[in-house]
């Protein structure tokens, strides 16, 4: 006779399974997880290494033994020495520790345009045919790539309106540089080297103005109007016979559109100077207005944001620029040609700004983000750049029934693909950040950013809903908003105390800016802190 | 006939017409054209974008890019013997494994909270580098090799207030043109010719080029374009310090587990490419860049990049992660920053670290070990076949090495009957009857053995 077991009243509604709360009880995994260099003992192995044939060791004997000592290692490196299946789980472990964009609603991250990477996608370039290609093959052996790149150029001077498109840069900010060396080379071509300033807003990408400066430009930053738009008079102000070019973005990362961009770039090309136009921002004018029909001469995407390619914690990205026929000589070197049979790789290209990286270009992303507009066609960008205005403003009018958030400038107008959000009423009341309710955000599974620096909008918040999320996930984001709003109103220590549930507490950030003790290895933790 | 099918894209959940109209009533907004009310009329699109007919089903896309993937011809069906700045090495499933984590592959920039696991994998990987380096600082990856280096050079000049900038060793031809529009901005670029007959440094010819006492930056490799060990790279370093330049060493790191880093003598920056560090060749694209340095407060003031630093919580015996220094990037301060920070090549920074992680100071000597045996035994083989010739044989070489065509067949000519006969190899340099070569630790005997007879043939 089994024994009895304990008795528990079960009435008929416990039986069921329970409704979910509103609001997901969320908690990070949290392993603990010490330090590679904490983990394994000496001798373990992770993998193995051929070792030489015997015939080519008896032959060779020790080739290093041939170089100067001081160039041989003698001290083999400090690495950690661990069997296969700890490094894996120690990895899987920071994995789990890290919230991916597959796995929250990752609409917080304005700017950045976070839609799903289609996972059929990530097949096509794990392929051997893909990755296990070497960049200089014989162009016999690789026609299929060179195909691919060749289309996706075309696919992207359409969707822009541009003549030819160069896929080399290795990201958007590398695109940015390649348009501005571009400008150099364009003025240098042309004679007209005094040209040496460029101009940019405020509220594009920092990229654009760090870009010029690096190149060698000085950069003059328009500021918006009282109503949020590049100030048209500080504009004209501006420009001049040292104007070499206005990189600017449209809508602007507060999700607003300029009306009046074509009349930006009349100013300046009557000026004498070039326009580029910064696209990091296009989803939600896919298909509905090009960089072309604008007038502007150079563009770039970004296809890590607009063309869906992941964002592998911060690249391999993969950036695009578009010129006009006037500009082409200067793209970078090689182009892809084709002669209607075959595709080829063209170094011949004196006027070009040359290598702007090694290669082509991050191909994986290039094959990605080509899979990405076929899945979809013209049809399918303009949805989803519809759906993407469309979850932007729901999203709108569900964050500002919050207590204690705005949305500055331009009252009443819609945001195209994102908006730009203040806290500011609700720092007066609580004298809670921006950030402290970003971090709170994390305890339910989630998280926001706040915006570049600097905070011209005051403690802003930049969310950018994409096309990819439902309706209902829009809800539950909103839903986390209203309620780390009302906590900061009815329990702000929760708040400026946060996160409590993802994988670590605050950081004392104070040792990070004192040369004495900031730690960027092991190295010089060991030597600095420990002592050792 | 059968009726069109409802298209909804399953990457578009709220195409669905009944949400779209519920949330367009939500709001207020009898259509969508109502958010677009801000772009005027003169530069809409009024026509939809002519792109091919799209493959909506994954099965008709799958088919497609397969069509386009079989004109591919991989280093896995053919033998090759291509190097010279992107390499051919085994990458450990690990590796894979990790990478393609949907929360690793899919994450972007996140706090340090529930991104701690990104944080804390490019920290060790920073750290793990530093190992290798010997250096205490290493950065979050730059986008590739060729911008390390470029960065390496203008935060040499800005420490030193310098401008001049000379080039000692044998460098990608591609390297140079991105390191001359990079500098170009208020730098002298020069470039120091090799030994045409040995490709070795020409320290006579360095010394002058630092004669003028303005040069910022002395920049050798380790290998070099050609593969050259450089026995004088040590004595580059102190031509370079007596100058009062700063000594700036390229170097593969997957050559660390048998020759000394750079740090060790002489270099004041080290940069490089981490593609060798377990990262697939990917046509080009798995190219990522380091860049490392001394502890020393003035030179971290001049990385552009991202460094990651560890930091207590506020829970004792709990770390963290933040970003040292952050003033100095232009997320900071824009222009007024150094040079600019963005995205770049971070995941290619977690694989690096997996794979150092594996390897342990044991794997990088035994495959700088191999690669060297491998590489020795090739010189020696392809020495022997006629008509070609290998120059400077007392040279230790590590993966790449040249080879000079002395009969009259071109360079060109030798990798075209080499892909007939199933070999890729042969990356034809400036001079159009050399070559170069490059064997790593996946290549065998038998491997090296059938290239040198294969060229035995072509050559008779």
């Amino acid at each position: 006779m089994s024994a009895a077991r304990p008795s528990v009243p079960v009435s008929p509604k416990d039986a069921r399974i329970a409704v979910k709360p509103r609001l997901r009880r969320f908690h990070q995994a949290r392993w603990d997880e010490k330090l590679i260099f904490e983990l394994g003992s000496p001798g373990e192995r992770g993998v193995l290494i051929p070792a030489p044939d015997p015939q080519v060791a008896a032959e060779v004997g020790d080739p290093a033994a041939a170089l100067p000592t001081a160039l041989r290692r003698t001290v083999p490196p400090a690495l950690p020495e661990l069997s296969q299946n700890q490094v894996l789980r120690h990895y899987l472990r920071l994995s789990q520790e890290n919230l991916g964009a597959d796995l929250n609603i990752d609409v917080g991250q304005g700017t950045c345009t976070m839609k799903y990477s289609p996972k059929v996608n990530d097949q096509f370039v794990r392929d051997p045919r893909i990755a296990e290609l070497h960049p200089r093959q014989h162009e016999d052996t690789v026609q299929g790539v060179l195909e691919i790149v060749h289309r996706l150029e075309g696919l992207l001077a359409e969707i822009s309106g541009m003549d030819r498109v160069t896929l080399q840069p290795g990201a958007g900010s590398a695109a940015i540089y390649t348009n501005v060396a571009m400008i150099r080379a364009y003025f240098a071509a042309k004679g007209d080297p005094e040209r040496d300033e460029i101009i940019t807003t405020i509220f594009s990408h920092p990229s654009n103005a760090a870009c010029a400066k690096t190149a060698g430009f000085k950069v003059i930053t328009l500021h918006p109007d009282a109503d949020g738009y590049p100030d048209i008079e500080a504009l004209k102000a501006a420009v001049g016979p040292r104007t070499a070019a206005l990189l600017i973005t449209n809508p602007e990362d507060t999700g607003i559109y300029n009306p009046r961009i074509e009349e930006f770039v009349r100013i300046v090309h009557e000026a004498g100077g070039l326009c580029s136009y910064d696209q990091a921002n296009a989803n939600g004018i896919l298909g509905i207005t090009r960089a072309r029909d604008a007038g502007f001469d150079l563009c770039h995407f970004n296809l890590h944001k607009t063309f869906s390619t992941p964002h592998a914690c911060g690249g391999p990205a993969a950036g695009a620029c578009g010129v006009t026929e006037e500009l082409a000589p200067f793209l970078p070197r090689p182009t892809v040609a084709y002669d209607g049979s075959r595709y080829t790789l063209d170094d011949d290209r004196p006027d070009s700004v040359g290598k702007m990286r090694p290669f082509y270009g991050v191909v994986p992303n290039l094959v990605r983000a080509y899979a990405w507009i076929m899945a979809l066609g013209a049809e399918g960008l303009r949805e989803a750049a519809e759906i993407a205005v469309l979850n932007n403003n729901y999203l709108m009018h569900q964050v500002l029934k919050i207590r204690g958030v705005s949305m500055p400038y331009a009252a009443g107008r819609p945001r195209v693909e994102q908006a730009r959000y203040s806290w500011e009423q609700l720092h007066a009341d609580t004298g809670l950040h921006s950030e402290d309710l970003g971090l709170r955000a994390a305890d339910f599974g989630t998280h926001y950013w706040t915006s570049h620096h600097p905070y011209v909008v005051p403690e802003p918040m930049t969310l950018e809903p994409t096309e990819s999320y439902s309706r209902a996930d829009l809800d539950e984001y909103a839903a986390i908003l209203a309620e780390v709003a009302r906590e900061a109103y009815e329990d702000p220590e929760t708040v400026r105390t946060a996160p409590h549930r993802s994988t670590v507490h605050r950081v004392k950030e104070d040792s990070l800016e004192d040369p004495a003790t900031w730690a960027v290895t092991w190295r010089a933790y060991r030597r600095k802190v420990l002592g050792a | 006939m059968a009726e069109r099918r409802p298209y909804i894209h399953p990457y578009i959940p709220n195409s669905v017409p009944t949400v779209r109209k519920s949330m367009l009533d939500a709001i207020g907004a009898a259509d969508v054209e109502d958010f677009y009310a801000d772009i005027p009329d003169a530069i809409r699109l009024k026509r939809p974008l002519d792109l091919p007919v799209p493959l909506h089903s994954e099965a008709e896309l799958t088919r497609h890019v397969e069509g386009l993937l079989s004109r591919n011809t991989s280093t896995r069906q053919l033998l090759s013997f291509l190097g010279a700045g992107c390499y051919q090495h085994h990458v450990p499933a690990v590796v894979d494994e990790v990478v393609n984590r949907s929360e690793f592959l899919t994450a972007y920039a996140g706090e340090p909270y529930e991104d701690h696991g990104r944080f804390q994998a490019l920290w060790e990987y920073q750290s793990l580098m530093a190992e290798l380096l010997e250096t205490d600082v290493v950065n979050v990856p730059v986008y590739d090799g060729f911008q390390a280096t470029a960065t390496a050079l203008r935060m040499a000049a800005r420490a030193t207030g310098l401008t001049r900038l000379v080039v000692a060793t044998a460098i990608d031809p591609d390297k140079l043109s991105k390191v001359a529009d990079y500098v170009r901005p208020g730098h002298e670029l020069v470039v120091v010719p090799v030994d045409p007959a040995t490709g070795r440094a020409d320290l006579a010819a360095v010394r002058e080029g630092l004669d003028g006492g303005d040069v910022a930056a002395l920049y050798a490799e380790s290998p070099s374009y050609t593969g050259l060990i450089d026995p004088a790279l040590a004595q580059l370093g102190e031509i370079a310090h007596a100058a009062d330049a700063l000594y700036v060493v390229g170097c593969n790191p997957l050559s660390l587990g048998v020759l000394a880093p750079p740090s060790a003598y002489g270099a004041d920056i080290t940069c490089g490419d981490i593609q060798p560090l377990g990262i697939h060749m990917s046509f080009g694209g798995g190219n990522a860049g380091f860049i490392a340095t001394r502890d020393d407060e003035d030179l971290v003031a001049e990385y552009p990049s991202r460094l990651f630093g560890l930091v207590p919580t506020a829970v004792e015996g709990e770390f963290g992660f933040g970003d040292v220094a952050y003033g100095r990037t232009s997320f900071a301060i824009r222009e007024e920053g150094k040079e600019w920070v963005g995205t770049a090549a971070a995941l290619h920074g977690i694989a690096a670290g997996v794979y150092l992680s594996l390897m342990g100071p044991q794997g990088m000597r035994e495959i700088g070990e191999t690669i060297l045996a491998n590489t020795a035994y090739a010189r020696g083989r392809l020495a022997d076949v006629p008509g070609i010739e290998v120059p400077d044989p007392d040279a230790v070489h590590f993966a790449d090495f040249p080879i000079r065509l002395t009969g009259s067949l071109t360079a060109e000519r030798v990798s075209e009957e080499l892909l007939r006969r199933g070999i890729l190899g042969g990356t034809p340099l400036a001079d159009s009857r050399a070559l170069l070569f490059c064997v790593t630790e996946v290549h065998t005997r038998t491997d090296i053995d059938r290239l040198a007879d294969t060229l035995k043939e072509i050559a008779q």
